[in-house]
């Protein structure tokens, strides 16, 4: 209520206030991720914007670029899409039907910015890519590769493992690996046709 | 009760009657077209009559046995229930009366919460003759079985019903794979692990991984068979997660849907000693799967030998799991009966691998031989490019 009164106040900018603010907490949280420690920021004031730009990120630079590969290739702007939120929810009723206490959209909070890493995992890829092809290329990737993964891991392992009960813990965790495995896979083989 | 009300349901369907009619009568197209106008709306008419049709037949007919049937594959064996059954049945006799004469009530909701520690208690008692109690009848004990409760107590639309698939810890999850991985002669998987308390924790997550194992094997090991060949384009093959999937959820489900339905009518026609649930069936090949997945991943090696001695070693140990644990339901069968029945099983599982192994992964040695022809003629093309 402060805010908004101070807000108000000053001339000319009442309207972009909003959209600062979201962009704000978005970043925020980007930071939590980047740099995991126990705290509740994520779960406690969770939004679906931070995801949604990282899904649709990814979506944009994993899909295949010519048309004409239709038969075997990489996935689709709307596979990648359809994946990674069919993935979480998955990953969300499994935890929830294990008897975990986190609410459905946290959760989907969560591993949607842990994902953060594997995106940053793909950009750097795709400049790699612009150099030669070639075992060195692909070495460098694949290190990039594991170790954003990994920190995926870590990440959302630091948020997700308190709201499970302690004897079904690594019941709850495994989905999220495989989830993060897979998407790792995909950034892996990415080729630029 | 019903989850949608007639009177909502009627109106429904008349808004959408009138709204499809408008629709037919002012057809948006000209001309030619308008033949093509008429029949979408009336391919839509039809399909929205149809959809709301079959709606109210499930109300009114289906929804009553749907719910008995949700209550029917959650059962434990008759077995297991037999001596707690006993004690129970005259307590619910007057509720099983009071349940038929009300057709609007819930047959589900009839003990509470109280009754569970009965059972828990009543089961270790029962578990030592369990082969004796099956002198009962077969309908007796099933009605037994649907009105004396079950821990899975709760309406199939709720959500504390699909938790009580998911009531595993880890040590038990990983017990259950220990036993699928180490088949012991005599020691039933089903009894000794599952112990009605079936999950769908295992058999979702071993499938879910068994399908990304397959097909990022079968991408890997293509591409590393290739990968001396210049004419090669490394393409990711995404199609075949969703193939793969497809494959082994619907023979995950499928297959035992068929064997429990085999196996009842069996049970109808020839009193068995064992009976197991339709969960405890997906249960067990759920778990059964489990060895295919390291199978996958050393199928990655482009040795036509190794795979095959990969599919008999994964074959066997499955095989003779589910083996182990249906024959105890069939032995008391007419003998050729119970054999094809054995043989199906291990024949289905073995169409699976071999499936698999032909469909994801390309044969090895097949390739060498173009690439050791074609290879003087492409580095002499290289040479001369340059």
């Amino acid at each position: 209520m402060a805010k908004a009164a101070e807000s108000s106040g000053e001339p000319g900018t009442t309207s972009p206030r909003p959209l600062m603010r979201d962009l704000k907490a978005v970043g925020k949280k980007f930071m939590h991720v980047l740099y995991p420690r126990k705290s509740n920021t994520l779960l406690r004031d969770w939004d679906l914007w931070g995801p949604l730009i990282l899904c649709v990120t990814l979506a944009l630079m994993l899909q295949r670029s010519s048309v004409d590969s239709e038969k075997d290739g990489g996935p689709q702007f709307a596979e990648v899409f359809v994946i990674v939120w069919f993935g979480a929810v998955t990953i969300t009723l499994n935890s929830k039907l294990l008897g975990g206490n986190i609410s459905f959209f946290q959760s989907l909070c969560v591993l949607g910015y842990c994902i953060l890493p594997l995106t940053v995992a793909m950009l750097v890829c795709r400049l790699v890519l612009l150099a030669e092809q070639g075992p060195i290329n692909f070495m460098v990737r694949l290190f990039v590769v594991i170790v954003m993964f990994t920190w995926s891991i870590v990440a959302s392992t630091a948020f997700l493992a308190d709201s499970q009960p302690p004897n079904r813990k690594a019941l709850a965790i495994y989905p999220v690996f495989l989830f993060y495995f897979v998407i790792s896979w995909m950034i892996l083989t990415f080729t630029p046709q | 009760m019903e989850p949608l009300d007639p009177l909502g349901l009627v109106s429904l369907y008349l808004l959408l009657s009138g709204y499809l009619y408008t629709d037919l009568s002012h057809p948006t197209k000209e001309g030619g077209k308008e033949n093509s106008t008429i029949s979408n709306a009336e391919t839509r008419f039809v399909c929205v009559y149809f959809i709301l049709v079959s709606y109210e037949v499930y109300l009114f007919f289906l929804f009553r046995p749907l719910q008995n049937f949700f209550l029917i594959i959650g059962r434990r064996p008759a077995g297991w229930m037999a001596a707690v059954g006993d004690l129970q049945f005259e307590e619910f006799g007057n509720a099983a009366a009071t349940a038929a004469e009300n057709p609007g009530a819930t047959t589900i909701s009839i003990e509470g919460p109280g009754e569970s520690p009965a059972h828990q208690a009543g089961l270790p008692r029962g578990s030592g003759g369990e082969e004796d109690d099956e002198l009962l009848g077969n309908d007796d004990s099933d009605k037994t079985e649907l009105l004396a409760g079950q821990k899975k107590s709760s309406p199939f639309w709720t959500f504390e019903y699909y938790q009580t698939f998911f009531d595993v810890d880890t040590y038990q999850v990983f017990d259950r794979i220990k036993g699928s991985l180490l088949p012991i002669p005599g020691k039933n998987f089903v009894r000794l692990y599952i112990r009605s308390n079936p999950d769908l924790y295992g058999p979702f997550w071993i499938c879910a991984t068994l399908v990304f194992a397959i097909a990022i094997s079968g991408n890997l090991s293509n591409f590393l068979i290739h990968l001396g060949e210049k004419t090669y384009h490394y393409v990711p093959e995404f199609r075949k997660v969703s193939i793969a999937a497809t494959i082994i959820y619907a023979y995950a489900w499928l297959v035992p849907l068929a064997l429990w339905g085999f196996l009842m009518w069996r049970n109808s026609k020839v009193m068995n000693i064992v009976s197991y649930s339709f969960l405890e069936i997906v249960c067990v090949y759920g778990y059964s799967l489990f060895i295919y997945i390291p199978t996958a991943v050393l199928w990655i090696i482009p040795q036509k030998a190794v795979r095959w001695i990969l599919v008999m070693i994964a074959l066997g140990v499955s095989g003779s799991v589910l083996a182990m644990t249906f024959w105890p339901a069939v032995r008391e069968d007419n003998r050729r009966i119970a054999l094809a029945t054995i043989v199906t099983i291990v024949l289905l599982h073995t169409l699976l691998s071999v499936g698999c192994l032909a469909y994801f992964f390309d044969a090895p040695e097949m390739d060498h031989l173009p690439t050791a022809t074609a290879a003087p003629n492409q580095t002499v093309a290289a040479a001369k490019a340059r």
